[in-house]
């Protein structure tokens, strides 16, 4: 027979055994989490500041050993949550607070430096409720530098451009020829001319969307000035509507240029070139129309274009005319190699106003271009090879 | 009321537009003609707003005297509105232009050319991995060759010849895939359009 226990004993077992168990989740981790976390973590160490080497002034770069107890990582195990960066201007006076960043962070970016001014730096390494601070750095001052000594091969590289264009320039005013490739869509733009004038219709040049601050602007308005010479040399229609005031007039000045060099200023009319308007879908629904109303025998796309390309270029192709495009927008290059009858693609479009003037400066402009495409084929060959060989890593020279 | 009015608006207008894939007419004119007379003025509006009275006037508000050399230079181009002294808005175009085409020299010389060639640098080979070595020939075979094709002082004859037919050929490529990525992104465009008159106008779509 089982021995029988009474209620109020086995109650008392039972809230005996409780306390005992609360007691023990109670008492035994608190010693080990208090330790862990009231400790502070060990202070970074080795503080060095130094100003900021090839910049205008202005910033100081901090470095640091980071803290014995850091891990290096960003976790909840890590005793280190973080560092905060102090500075001073006196080295035993008042720290401001600078910044923070994370921890496994071993430097610092002072961005709001003055110039010529003392500043000591300590960095505190943050735990979860205590922190400890380094000792201060040595005394650093921003100062401004003359040469951006990181950027010296993109000097020399420019200069050997630049020494390239001169010399090829003087070569072609001397009186050397200069040779350049045939372009297959500039060979096409005296027959575009000349099949207008024939049919006795207009020809339309567009000069992209953007303004006169994009290169390819720039180029489109300088082609422009070679056509406008050939179409006032055959008494060709020109009309050239733009999508910004700024290249209307840049547009009115070249071909005005344009045909007093061809010896016909009076064929010359401001009304050849207007403004339309800076919105991009607007001007294409209204060249659009200009170019079903007036069926040019002759359109020329040159320069920046977007998303209204190939709308142009089709209802261009849809009207019958002759089109010869030129971009260096590589998402609109295969549109207009779908709709036109001649694209100049990239650079081909830079080279066009030297190929068409044959002008010494645009000429040797275009020769000096080639030795910088010379440096980087060799670069791309040579480079690849050695770092295929483990023998020389060439990429130093480029960054 | 007002938003269906201008649903409506919108809805015709977007119709008139797209009257011209049938021929040119006067729908399509007046629609032409309304945008592109709305556009201009929005556009002088939003410069006025967003360029002149923020970088101009602002400034020489707060006291900036330097922002004087801008403006004036501006005034220099409405010269032109002058025969007589029109000639002296060229001054203002010759600094647009000067400073772009120096300010470009070395942004393009460092991100088109030294970046990427930089970038085009990689192993032709790389022992016991064979997709690796045809990636990386593929990125240096066709960067070497494109760059030829655009390479002006000599004729594209003989061996050289044949490394600018290569260069073609890849950049060829290269567009198929960009005419074919971009005709997906005007289809959705397209789609957009049509979404907005047989849902928002017509109610057709729910």
């Amino acid at each position: 027979m089982r021995p029988r226990i009474s209620t109020q004993t086995s109650n008392k077992t039972y809230a005996l055994i409780l306390s005992i168990l609360i007691l023990s989740f109670l008492l035994i981790p608190i010693p080990v989490l208090a330790q862990q976390d009231t400790l502070p973590p060990s202070p970074p160490t080795e503080v060095k500041a130094e100003d900021t080497p090839n910049d205008a002034g202005g910033s100081i770069t901090i470095i640091w050993k980071k803290s014995a107890d850091d891990i290096g990582v960003v976790r909840d195990d890590n005793k280190v949550k973080g560092y905060e960066i102090l500075r001073s201007t006196r080295t035993d006076g008042e720290y401001e607070l600078l910044g923070k960043t994370t921890a496994g962070a071993e430097s610092y970016f002072d961005s709001h430096a003055r110039n010529n001014i003392d500043y000591f730096y300590k960095i505190r390494a943050l735990g979860l409720v205590s922190l400890s601070e380094s000792l201060p750095s040595q005394p650093v001052k921003a100062k401004a530098q003359w040469v951006d000594w990181s950027r010296k091969y993109t000097f020399l590289l420019a200069l050997i451009l630049a020494l390239s264009i001169v010399y090829f320039i003087n070569q072609s005013k001397t009186g050397k020829e200069l040779f350049i490739r045939k372009i297959a869509g500039l060979e096409a733009v005296t027959d575009a001319v000349g099949r207008a004038t024939e049919m006795g219709r207009k020809i339309f040049y567009i000069p992209g969307i953007s303004d006169m601050d994009n290169m390819q602007t720039i180029a489109g308005v300088t082609i422009l000035g070679q056509v406008a010479k050939i179409t006032a040399e055959y008494e060709a229609k020109l009309e050239v509507p733009t999508s910004r005031s700024l290249v209307m007039v840049s547009c009115r000045e070249t071909i005005k240029e344009a045909y007093s060099n061809a010896g016909r200023p009076d064929l010359f009319n401001e009304n050849m070139v207007y403004y339309l308007t800076d919105d991009q879908f607007g001007y294409t629904a209204a060249v659009d129309g200009l170019f079903v109303r007036e069926k040019p025998a002759a359109i020329f796309f040159q320069g920046q274009f977007y998303a209204e390309s190939l709308i142009l270029a089709e209802t261009g192709n849809y009207v019958g005319a002759i089109q010869i495009a030129g971009t260096g927008q590589p998402a609109q290059l295969p549109f207009f190699v779908a709709a036109c009858d001649y694209t100049l693609i990239g650079e081909e479009l830079f080279a066009a106003s030297a190929y068409l003037s044959r002008d010494p400066k645009l000429l040797g402009s275009l020769k000096g271009q080639d030795v910088g495409k010379f440096i980087f084929l060799f670069f791309i060959l040579v480079g690849s090879i050695l770092l295929a060989f483990g023998v020389y890593d060439l990429r130093v020279f480029l960054r | 009321m007002v938003e269906t009015i201008g649903i409506w608006i919108a809805a015709i207008l977007t119709l008139g537009i797209f009257s011209f894939l049938y021929k040119d007419n006067p729908f399509y004119k007046f629609c032409e003609s309304l945008f592109v007379g709305v556009s201009a003025g929005y556009w002088f509006a939003t410069t006025f707003w967003q360029v002149m009275m923020p970088k101009l006037v602002d400034n020489l508000a707060a006291g900036r005297w330097i922002y004087i050399i801008g403006g004036i230079f501006g005034i220099l181009m409405l010269l032109r509105l002058f025969p007589k002294i029109g000639w002296i808005s060229r001054w203002s175009l010759a600094l647009v232009v000067g400073t772009t085409a120096g300010l470009y020299f070395t942004r393009y010389l460092v991100s088109n050319g030294m970046v990427q060639t930089e970038n085009t640098i990689m192993p032709i080979f790389v022992t016991g991995n064979l997709p690796q070595t045809i990636g990386n020939l593929v990125i240096v075979v066709g960067t070497f060759c494109g760059l030829v094709y655009f390479f002006f002082s000599k004729e594209h004859k003989g061996t050289f010849g044949g490394f600018a037919k290569v260069g073609i050929w890849f950049i060829m490529v290269s567009f198929g895939a960009s005419f074919g990525y971009t005709v997906m992104s005007r289809m959705s465009l397209l789609l957009g359009r049509l979404d907005y008159l047989f849902g928002t106008w017509l109610g057709l779509i729910k």
